[in-house]
């Protein structure tokens, strides 16, 4: 197959990202959306020291943000190691946070396809909600876009009734023409959701590769009628940079993107600061961190 | 009589952004001509010296790709501080053998040599540049590019003014470097330091280092990441041996004298021309 | 590319609030008088005029009128300064002012720029981000050239010409102060500064700021009042050079008023830059430049692209990102931070603006304007696109200075070319292609003084700007900005 590559101007990206950042988001506005952005987060625990008890902990904080102050939303999902789906679920059974989990050799992706669709099944069956894959970055840099395509395609049959995100690993593939590249082939290759990156290297998610996969996903939809949802994961920690993320989902894809179905935020102190917001913003007065719990 | 004891300065050296002692703990014994008061200065060693080029090295690809703008801005503001320090720097160059107005006019002339150098920061690539009018449709073009780490033997014969008029250039050019300062006029080293520290100068564009001539300049001239060096002085046999290191990495080398670091000599964008390179490009016209 | 299968929708319902910028702590005067000789004094006759704010159609300040005794005055003591203490002072020293006052505008930034906004219209974050740091920025450039200009020109002798006249438009009223000022200063000139009529607010504050940094008297004086004002510093006898920033047809007056007198001038005139998409360009970055290079700074820009040229094999995905884009621009108070687009300067301006747009529908073009609300007082106008229109429609020809853009495509890049130099004006214009090369040729090829490749309205101190043919002759910023303010001469030995 062959693949349109579409040019992106480096400069042009960081002058509009710099433009979309000086919009000032106030009072009711500011309150929508943090609101907004604390549904969309995908609380996340990915570390090789994971356990039932530590994943379970998180489920709680999950749809117990913060007690004290009432008609907060639950996030969107939690977002663990395959091995940790089933402890998940049993957790947050009954509530409507979703349980996604990184899988296919997950965060570098070197391993054997086989390998990587079995665990993909296996973590479907154990009941993953979402499924965030890696793509083969070694063989995109290499120009083998169509291994890259079959292997989304391989994986998003084995995922069954779960959504598949593909994370692109922005990070490394440095240029923003191959991120734009990578999110087509994703998008073409059936990925209900593209990712930024799987937050262990840096850099993680920036508003530059955002933005053009943003710009991505907006083409696609005009050509297939599809939407693909779109999830900037790691480096994400303040409340001021989830608004600007929000600012600039508004003003490139518009109102039907403003949701969780298709936006979500990839981090995991984000949302104790967006806490601290809300309620600054509902006191006047600044927050400090002793008062959130951490989980 | 005023009892009052006074809370003596400590004279340390200038690296990496911080103030250092020498990681030798060396010192040596800096007396006014009359004897009578004396000063313990730190005497770098070259361990110092390999740490200085390590924080210029790691310092030079942020220095470089400022605007010139922002490198001018940077080196207007040590004027200002410099200015607003200038009682203190006269009294360490009295103390040092100048009159009290020589020594004035030596701190006024340093202030506004960094005032002049400042003001090329986003000129001297205008004069120097080019686009070359080659006989083939290229778009040509030569443009400067700063050398890269700086190693600076400062003049024996100035405490204020010689050491500046010697790093300025360099600096506004992008590059970084590590100074020598006299063992002879040692002290101005920490108020310059201070100085620099306070400008937004970020850590490790500038090192100063005070320690003997004779000690260092065989590891100042050879060390393989310092890509110029320029040496303030007359000596043939230091010249020599400056010289003949340079030549394991081709090491830019810039002799000056006197006439190099005076006020009414040395201003000059050919001073900065001392540490730049040219590149030139090459790319077709056509559709 | 097939686009108009799933539009998007960008109505959103999550809206920004007000973001207010708060304006307690800047204090605008009642009135402001002319600053003549280091000191503020009212006109001889004692008139002023009013100064509005054209979001609100409210007076902001009353400022004197200068008449023809008081422009005597400004000559006079421009003279006496330059034949005194100016010429007397070292280079250096001179130079050393122009870094005060480039400081000073950086320490009162807010005030100068909440000031430029109420007084002109435009939205506070440019003026905040964009016009008052080019204007610190171009004072910072110039002083360091002061006592420099023995490298500026290799083999000549650079000498200052004398005593100026300076006369600045409405768009950029601090920035061309600027622009004006530090090249004519760094040089060892004194001068005559006059401002638009309807923004004279920024520069009584740099009046201000030259009072405080202790420029000698005499050095700049700043004389306010309308187009007549002009025309008598023009023809006086006491001025030796003219520096003309506005519209070409007065500037065609100034070069008649001129003739046989033996003066310099220079002029920057109008422009109607032809602005050129290819298909191989960045097209959402494209896009930005399209929305940059005409409706920002409401279209009051002399280099704004205004004929925009698409590659026709583009020309329906360009156009539609276009209007999607235009849905997201905000028209409205300039003192709001969110604002993208803000007033019209001036009655007058607005009314020319809707003349030109209804002469583009007379003449067939196809409108499209974006569907922001835009406010009861005040003077507004839409963001505006013209289709279907070519080189022969008057709205392509003619310079209209508002957010009105005329599309036109193109087949070839021969054909564009020429149609891009296919105008009486040369102020500037606009590229975009991903191919090197072409940059290049196409850049060789557009008869224009300022070229942007892959961006637009980028400006910079150092970057000499300023038009071929009727767009207007010298250059400001750069070694360039210094020519027209020095005389050289040969070292005699």
């Amino acid at each position: 197959m062959t693949w349109s590559e579409t040019k992106v101007d480096q400069i042009g990206v960081q002058e509009r990202v710099a433009r979309l950042q000086s919009r000032s988001i106030k009072s009711d506005s500011k309150k929508e959306a943090l609101t907004l952005a604390l549904s969309m987060i995908d609380l996340t625990t990915l570390e090789g020291r994971d356990s039932p008890n530590k994943v379970r902990q998180l489920c709680y904080k999950a749809t117990h943000l913060h007690e004290s102050f009432p008609g907060l939303p639950h996030v969107a999902a939690i977002c663990v190691y395959a091995p940790m789906i089933k402890t998940a679920k049993q957790a947050l059974q009954g509530s409507t946070v979703k349980v996604a989990a990184v899988a296919t050799a997950f965060p570098s992706g070197m391993t054997s396809l086989e390998t990587k669709l079995d665990e993909v099944k296996q973590a479907s069956q154990d009941g993953a909600d979402e499924i965030d894959m890696v793509i083969s970055r070694g063989r995109f840099l290499s120009g083998d876009f169509d291994y890259v395509a079959e292997e989304i395609n391989r994986v998003k049959e084995a995922c069954g009734s779960a959504h598949l995100k593909v994370i692109l690993e922005t990070g490394e593939l440095v240029t923003l023409d191959n991120v734009r590249t990578a999110s087509d082939i994703a998008m073409t290759a059936g990925a209900d959701f593209i990712k930024t990156s799987t937050g262990k290297i840096q850099p993680a998610a920036t508003p530059e590769v955002t933005l053009v996969m943003m710009q991505a996903i907006r083409d696609f939809y005009r050509k297939h009628g599809r939407k693909v949802g779109l999830k900037p994961a790691g480096g994400i920690s303040k409340s001021k940079q989830a608004i600007q993320y929000l600012v600039m989902l508004r003003e490139t894809l518009g109102q039907d993107w403003l949701n969780p179905d298709l936006f979500r935020f990839g981090a995991s102190s984000l949302a104790n600061d967006i806490l601290m917001q809300v309620v600054k913003q509902n006191t006047g007065i600044y927050q400090s961190t002793s008062y959130f719990s951490l989980d | 009589m005023n009892d009052r004891i006074d809370v003596r300065k400590t004279h340390k050296m200038f690296i990496n952004g911080k103030f250092a002692r020498s990681e030798s703990e060396r010192t040596f014994n800096w007396t006014t001509a009359d004897t009578k008061d004396s000063t313990n200065i730190c005497r770098a060693s070259r361990k110092d010296f390999r740490d200085s080029v390590l924080a210029a090295k790691n310092a030079f690809s942020g220095w470089s790709s400022r605007t010139a703008y922002n490198r001018a801005q940077i080196i207007y503001r040590c004027a200002e501080i410099l200015e607003g320090r200038s009682a203190q720097l006269v009294e360490e160059l009295h103390a040092q053998g100048l009159d009290p107005e020589d020594a004035q006019l030596e701190v006024r002339q340093t202030i506004d040599l960094l005032v002049y150098y400042a003001g090329w920061a986003d000129k001297y690539q205008q004069l120097f540049s080019s686009v070359n009018p080659v006989s083939a449709p290229y778009f040509n073009f030569t443009a400067l590019e700063a050398t890269g780490v700086v190693a600076i033997i400062a003049p024996r014969e100035s405490g204020l003014l010689g050491i500046v008029s010697a790093i300025a250039p360099a600096l506004v050019g992008g590059n970084t470097c590590v100074t020598l300062i006299s063992e002879e006029h040692p002290l101005c080293t920490a108020s310059l330091s201070e100085t620099l520290h306070t400008s937004d100068v970020p850590a490790g564009v500038v090192n100063l280092l005070t320690g003997y001539r004779s000690e260092l300049i065989e590891q100042f001239s050879t060390h393989m990441e310092v890509n110029a060096l320029i040496y303030f002085g007359e000596d043939k046999d230091e010249i020599t041996q400056i010289e003949t290191n340079a030549a394991e990495n081709v090491k830019r080398v810039s002799i000056c004298t006197r006439h190099d670091w005076e006020y009414e000599s040395s201003l000059s964008p050919y001073a900065i021309l001392r540490t730049q390179e040219t590149k030139t490009t090459w790319h077709p016209i056509g559709f | 590319m097939t686009i108009e299968n799933h539009p998007q929708n960008l109505q959103a319902d999550w809206t920004y609030d007000p973001a207010p910028q708060s304006i307690e702590h800047v204090d605008i005067h009642d009135s402001y008088e002319l600053f003549i000789n280091g000191k503020f004094t009212s006109s001889k006759d004692g008139s002023y005029r009013d100064s509005i704010n054209p979001a609100t159609e409210k007076t902001l300040a009353k400022v004197a009128e200068a008449g023809v005794e008081d422009v005597d005055l400004a000559i006079e003591a421009a003279r006496q300064a330059y034949e005194g203490p100016w010429s007397q002072m070292t280079a250096a020293e001179r130079g050393k002012f122009l870094f005060r006052i480039a400081r000073m505008i950086q320490e009162r930034s807010r005030e100068l720029a909440i000031v430029e906004s109420l007084d002109g219209g435009k939205p506070i974050r440019e003026s905040r981000d964009v016009d008052i740091p080019l204007a610190a920025a171009h004072f910072f450039y110039y002083a360091g050239w002061a006592d420099k200009l023995d490298y500026a020109f290799p083999g000549r002798q650079a000498q200052s010409v004398g005593v100026a006249a300076q006369i600045i438009p409405w768009n950029f009223p601090l920035l061309m102060a600027a622009w004006k000022l530090a090249p004519a200063l760094a040089t060892g000139n004194t001068l005559v500064l006059k401002p638009a009529e309807t923004t004279p607010l920024t520069a009584m504050i740099l009046a201000d700021i030259i009072r405080e940094a202790d420029l000698p008297p005499g050095v700049v004086n700043i004389v306010t009042g309308d187009g007549d004002l002009g025309k008598q510093l023009v023809r006086h006898p006491g001025i030796d050079k003219i520096a003309f920033t506005g519209s070409t047809a007065v500037g065609k007056e100034i070069m008649r008023a001129l003739a046989g007198k033996n003066k310099r001038f220079t002029l920057e005139l109008g422009g109607k830059a032809a602005n050129i998409v290819f298909a191989d360009a960045a097209i959402d970055q494209a896009i930005e430049g399209i929305v940059n290079s005409i409706f920002f700074n409401q279209g009051h820009v002399c280099c704004a692209g205004s004929r925009l040229f698409v590659e026709e094999s583009v020309a329906q995905e360009v156009t539609q990102k276009l209007r999607e884009r235009m849905e997201t621009l905000i028209v409205g108070d300039p003192l709001d931070k969110n604002t993208d687009i803000g007033a019209i300067n001036s009655i007058d301006q607005l009314k020319r603006i809707q003349s030109y747009v209804e002469i583009g529908q007379q003449e067939g073009g196809e409108l499209y304007q974006s569907s922001c609300i835009l406010p009861d007082t005040g003077y507004w106008h839409a963001p505006t696109l013209f289709s279907n229109v070519s080189q022969s429609h008057r709205i392509v020809q003619e310079e209209i200075f508002g957010p009105v853009l005329a599309i036109q495509t193109f087949r070839t890049v021969d054909e564009v070319i020429d149609k891009a130099n296919n105008t009486p004006y040369g102020l500037s214009g606009g590229v975009w292609t991903d191919k090197g090369a072409k940059i290049f040729k196409v850049t060789r090829n557009i008869r224009a003084g300022v070229i942007w490749a892959n961006t637009f309205n980028k400006f910079d101190p150092s970057s000499p700007f300023g038009g071929y043919k009727e767009s207007g002759m010298g250059r400001e910023g750069g070694v360039e900005g210094l020519l027209p303010y020095l005389n050289l001469t040969t070292n005699t030995r």
